[in-house]
């Protein structure tokens, strides 16, 4: 279980003091799928990377299990299960698909099991396993083994940051099937940032963060019916003034 | 049997712990040829003007591996010795050199390899060559390898050349000249620490139409550290060369890439990248969102760059 208490991280940009999350607070239960939603900018990528301690918030608590985690740094968070899979990946120069899939996992992966993992987020497995992590990659391949990597692992709390981005809708189609199978599999919960109406629709919970806050929390039932205003025709949010006009 | 020390020196750059059960070789220890080994497509033979040996291929064999590993033991040697390769027409070998220093004394022991290649007419060649040192004396370990290549008509020649660790000084000079429709390939991979210091220079004369080289250096520098690379390629026809040289900077450590492109002719493209840069920190975060410590996060990505 994942709490977040008055969490708030501000950054001072040389004059003055900027919010970028402002008191957020919410739990997240074991075995529930988690989408976290809302414009861009809003603050939801910072709400991902505080979790995992890549940002130190600036007040507030986080408790994994209801141990205080807050002062603990990204290896200790990660050795407790929690995981994050980036936005924008960094690309390795000599480093393999196979060995970070291993490094991700904690031991040696037979290749068998790395080319499931690989086949899962649609990658031609056998073609990759030896392939390294590096600018011969596209943007979609290294978004998608960065997915792999988390599906390699056995967490706690798996986050997701916005893993369409860059991905064609084919592909799109397989991964929305992998995160199904994942909300029931691996992971004991699963946050996923995310614009796309159908990740949406997998969540047990959606959460709608705009200018660093909460704007709105729920089941998808009763959240989901309330954005679909918001979006626009490639299921991208559009923010509520936008999707006023 | 050899001793521990040996065999610990020839698994660091050679990959072998003894004798290799195939193929010719020639294992040089502290100044002398200790064993030696020639095959009906390898000869292996003594200089008689000066200390080294001459390494002919048979045309269009087919040889196995050949090693030709340096030891060097001792404190206070001066090793300086003269290989030539005589790689015959159409023939097709790899060759392990490599130099393994321990030293435990108080003197210098250095060694000064030349070897001059002759790679006939659409001869391959695969030449891995490891520098490594050791010991825990206060005396220095220095390597200064001469390389000279001269490839003929569709030659192919792939050079690996890694210095692991623990040479305290190094001067490489490396020089290829390239005849009509010829290939090389140029992977220097280097590691400083303490404080080591590294100047390798790289002229490559692409003369022949149709030539093509690739030079890519690949370093880490670490402590107190200095590199300097000075790779040139000069194109003096219808050619393709392309100089990449990659480099992480740590701690104290001092790095200068002077790459140099040259064209004598309209057709000849060069082309140079050089890039000098610490650890990139989404590296070291992504794998430490993966449980490992900073410092074995470093170490992941340093295995990998150099590999």
């Amino acid at each position: 279980m994942l709490e977040l208490k008055h969490v708030s991280f501000q950054v001072d940009d040389g004059n003055r003091e900027l919010g970028i999350l402002d008191d957020v607070s919410f739990t997240l239960e074991d075995g529930r799928f988690f989408v976290i939603t809302g414009p861009n900018g809003g603050g939801k990528s910072t709400l991902a990377r505080i979790i995992m301690g890549i940002e130190k918030p600036t007040a507030g608590q986080i408790l994994l299990n209801g141990r205080d985690v807050t002062g603990l740094d990204v290896t200790e968070r990660a050795r407790l299960g929690i995981g994050y899979a980036f936005q924008q990946p960094p690309r390795f120069k000599g480093l393999t698909v196979r060995r970070l899939l291993s490094l991700a996992h904690g031991s040696d992966l037979p290749e068998d099991e790395c080319c499931a993992y690989l086949t899962n987020v649609g990658l031609c497995s056998r073609d990759y396993l030896n392939r390294e992590v590096d600018a011969s990659l596209s943007g979609g391949e290294v978004k998608r083994i960065e997915i792999a990597t988390l599906m390699a692992r056995e967490l706690e709390v798996a986050i997701f940051d916005e893993p369409e981005a860059g991905i064609d809708l084919w592909s799109f189609a397989m991964l929305v099937q992998s995160f199904k199978n994942l909300s029931r599999g691996r992971h004991k919960s699963v946050i996923l940032i995310s614009h796309q109406e159908r990740i949406m629709q997998l969540a047990d919970e959606i959460l709608v963060v705009a200018d660093g806050k909460i704007r709105t929390r729920g089941s998808r039932d009763e959240v989901f019916p309330g954005l679909l205003g918001q979006f626009d025709e490639d299921c991208g949010f559009r923010g509520k003034e936008e999707a006023a006009q | 049997m050899m001793d521990e020390l040996l065999s610990g020196l020839l698994r660091s750059i050679a990959d072998i712990t003894d004798v290799p059960t195939v193929g010719a070789y020639n294992i040089r220890k502290d100044g002398e040829g200790i064993s030696r080994r020639s095959t009906e497509t390898v000869q292996i033979e003594p200089k008689t003007d000066k200390p080294g040996i001459d390494i002919r291929v048979m045309p269009f064999s087919k040889a196995e591996k050949v090693h030709i590993p340096v030891v060097i033991t001792k404190s206070g040697v001066n090793d300086v010795v003269y290989n030539d390769f005589f790689i015959g027409e159409g023939a097709d070998v790899e060759i392990v050199a490599g130099c393994g220093i321990h030293n435990s004394g108080c003197e210098t022991s250095e060694h000064d390899g030349i070897h001059r290649f002759f790679i006939g007419k659409g001869a391959k060649v695969r030449y891995v060559e490891k520098h490594y040192g050791e010991g825990d004396g206060t005396g220095g370990r220095i390597l200064n390898p001469t390389t000279i290549v001269e490839l003929g008509e569709n030659a192919v020649c792939e050079m690996e050349m890694v210095q692991i660790k623990g040479v305290d000084s190094t001067l490489r000079d490396t020089t290829a000249r390239l005849e009509k429709g010829a290939k090389l390939t140029v992977f220097e991979r280097l590691m400083t620490h303490g404080d080591q210091t590294a100047h390798s220079n790289v002229v490559i004369e692409l003369n022949g139409t149709d030539s093509s080289a690739q030079i890519v250096s690949r370093s880490v520098a670490k402590d107190r550290s200095e590199q300097v690379f000075n790779p040139r390629a000069i194109g003096n026809t219808l050619c393709h060369a392309h100089i990449q040289c990659d480099s992480i900077i740590m701690d104290e450590a001092h790095i200068r890439s002077i790459p140099e492109i040259a064209a004598n002719h309209c057709d000849a493209q060069i082309i140079h990248e050089a890039a000098i840069g610490r650890i990139n920190n989404d590296q070291l975060t992504k794998l430490r969102t993966l449980g490992l410590t900073e410092s074995e996060a470093e170490a992941v990505i340093i295995e990998g760059f150099l590999k």
